[in-house]
């Protein structure tokens, strides 16, 4: 383990800085937001950013080719660029839990290359949080607030800030820092952890348990009478899926310049109508069963092909963004309990 | 970074010959631009095919792996891009990239058995590829019935090959249907869950089937009447699909993607999962 000085904190953006880009959550007049540093950059202390930080990897929008028509002859253009070095401070335990969730849909075979390339040039530094509020509920899928994972851990005390490499990536980063930091002993964030989770222990979600769902649950949960209740009131606004660090729903969609053809992918979300409508018709006709496919997915599919991981973090986004105040915790309270 | 593969990426196909099948079906034939076939595929799997600022969907391919020379796909004409396909001509490029999701088992669970195929309509388009599958390896099966019915006359796809081809056959028996009796016919007349019904076929056969729903829905009861078991039937199912390698999440029912653990599912199989399709 390595500290700094607070005060150096500015100093340790400018050496990462030096070597590849850098993104801290700088607070904006709408909220949290990860931003490129820039000298005088401060990191805001905001428990959550706005918005996810999935976008580091699987952006809103993302181009994949290109193509060229010329009569009936058609170019494919591999737009493809290797991707430079990056670094994410400040990720916050639940956050960097979902890089792993994400892992498993566009890493595995055949692996998303787009991804891929994203995820090999990053390094990521999480800081465990010191102020956990009533909206989360990471505790719930195992993940320790004050324990957060990421190729660097990082832990802010009011005068000090502490760092921990978990991987060679981490290791290398913290080597740049050498002229900045000094040695520290692990001990020394012991006393905010301890702290840090006795405030997850008294908050309100702290006995919110997902034992029940997981793996082969499909059948116990799929046609429980509450999902009709529950999702009565969902507009299918898709904001739920926005901003869920692990929802990866995509669609493709071709774009025409005038010059040539974009052909690129966005964020989509299940929630929407159109998302399974097709020539013959479509398989999910109503919201409930829109709405029950997003839970359905992140507490019993997800978990079935993935040894019972849930595609969830207990970020609580969801909670504050929901305009109908409908969400993933309710669901998990609701679902089921007429039995 | 260029030279890993990624899947999204497609390859070009030329358009080579265009075949009317019906008043609304097409048949593409489809080589890449130096005359080759563009990948290899095993009976029941599908490939995307797009025009560039139209869109991109899955198709089954209708030809066998047995050809060698080429893909066809039969396409009817709904929307978008089957619509834009059905005014393209001979020459014209499009993209293709493949091939997706698991065939039929046509070298395990088939091989040996007696095969009865049910189509409806242009439901008969994934079957043709893994009955001239068939029936280029022979010896490997036992006998073939197929029953194919459609609209009218003019709507059943294939038309030629079969009257010219899978008839001829030794140990093919086709059973053509039409809804409605018409000028010229002297086939069957009737829905095809009602005929094969009165066709009455032992129960000792591996049913492969594909049409409209309801005709599956139908078909599937009257063949538990008979005695078939879930097991002994396999479909192929058509879902929404934008990725095609199940990460995009469209064609997600219960923990399977149709894209990669379908489109060939067994009944059972089928029955298994939430009742989405």
């Amino acid at each position: 383990m390595r500290k700094c000085k607070t005060d150096a904190l500015d100093a340790v953006f400018a050496e990462i800085a030096k070597s590849s880009l850098l993104y801290i959550p700088t607070d904006t007049e709408k909220g949290a937001e990860y931003k490129k540093w820039s000298d005088g950059m401060k990191m805001s202390n905001a428990l959550n950013t706005v918005r996810s930080p999935k976008d580091f990897f699987f952006p809103q929008t993302e181009d994949l080719m290109e193509f060229k028509v010329n009569g009936k002859e058609i170019e494919v253009i591999d737009t493809r660029s290797e991707k430079e070095d990056f670094v994410v401070f400040g990720v916050r335990a639940c956050d960097v839990k979902s890089f792993e969730i994400l892992d498993r849909v566009f890493l595995i075979d055949p692996c998303d290359s787009y991804y891929a390339n994203r995820r090999e040039h990053s390094t990521i530094v999480s800081v465990a949080c010191t102020r956990p509020v009533e909206t989360c509920f990471c505790q719930t899928f195992g993940i320790d607030a004050a324990a957060p994972e990421g190729d660097v851990s990082c832990w802010k005390t009011d005068s000090e800030v502490y760092f921990k490499a978990n991987t060679p990536k981490g290791e290398a980063l913290l080597a740049k820092l050498e002229g900045i930091t000094v040695d520290a002993d692990d001990k020394d964030v012991t006393a905010q952890q301890e702290k840090t989770r006795e405030i997850m222990k008294k908050l309100p979600l702290a006995e919110l348990s997902a034992d029940k769902f997981g793996a082969g649950k499909t059948e116990e949960f799929f046609n429980a009478p509450e999902w009709d209740e529950l999702s009565e009131s969902c507009l299918g606004c898709g904001t739920c899926t926005f901003v869920c660090p692990t929802c990866q729903c995509y669609d493709i969609k071709d774009y025409n310049t005038g010059h040539g053809v974009i052909r690129f992918r966005c964020w989509d979300s299940c929630m929407y109508s159109d998302f399974t409508k097709m020539a013959h018709g479509n398989p999910r006709l109503t919201q409930k069963e829109r709405f029950r496919q997003r839970f359905m997915h992140k507490l019993v599919y997800y978990p079935s092909n993935n040894d019972g991981l849930f595609s969830c973090v207990g970020c609580g986004r969801c909670l504050a963004k929901c305009p109908i105040s409908m969400n993933i915790v309710k669901v998990m309270k609701t679902i089921g309990k007429s039995e | 970074m260029a030279n890993i593969e990624e899947t999204l990426i497609p390859k070009i196909g030329v358009i080579t010959d265009v075949r009317i099948d019906t008043p609304d079906v097409k048949t593409f034939r489809v080589v890449t631009p130096d005359g080759k076939k563009a990948f290899d595929h095993k009976p029941g799997q599908c490939a995307m095919l797009s025009i560039p600022a139209v869109g991109e969907a899955m198709f089954s391919i209708t030809s066998s792996p047995t050809n060698t020379e080429f893909m066809e796909f039969s396409i009817k004409k709904c929307d978008c891009v089957t619509e834009w396909l059905h005014q393209a001509e001979v020459g014209q490029q499009i993209t293709i990239r493949g091939p997706y999701g698991n065939p039929f088992p046509v070298d395990d669970e088939f091989a040996g058995k007696d095969l009865l195929f049910v189509a409806g309509g242009i439901g008969l388009a994934p079957l043709r590829s893994v009955i001239n599958y068939c029936r280029h390896y022979r010896d490997r099966y036992g006998k073939i019935d197929i029953v194919y019915g459609s609209r009218s006359k003019a709507d059943l796809v294939d038309y030629n090959e079969i009257i010219t081809e899978w008839v001829t056959d030794d140990g093919i028996d086709v059973h053509l249907t039409i809804d409605n009796a018409e000028e010229g016919w002297d086939g069957h007349v009737g829905f095809v869950p009602n005929y094969v019904k009165e066709l009455g076929f032992d129960t000792n056969k591996t049913v492969i089937i594909c049409g409209p729903p309801i005709m599956i829905k139908f078909t599937l009861e009257g063949l538990m009447t008979l005695g078939y078991e879930k097991t002994q039937v396999y479909t192929t199912m058509e879902l929404r699909m934008k990725c095609g390698v199940g990460k995009c999440g469209r064609c997600n029912i219960g923990d399977k993607y149709v894209c990669k653990d379908g489109p060939v599912f067994r009944c059972d199989q089928l029955e298994e999962l939430p009742d989405e399709y």
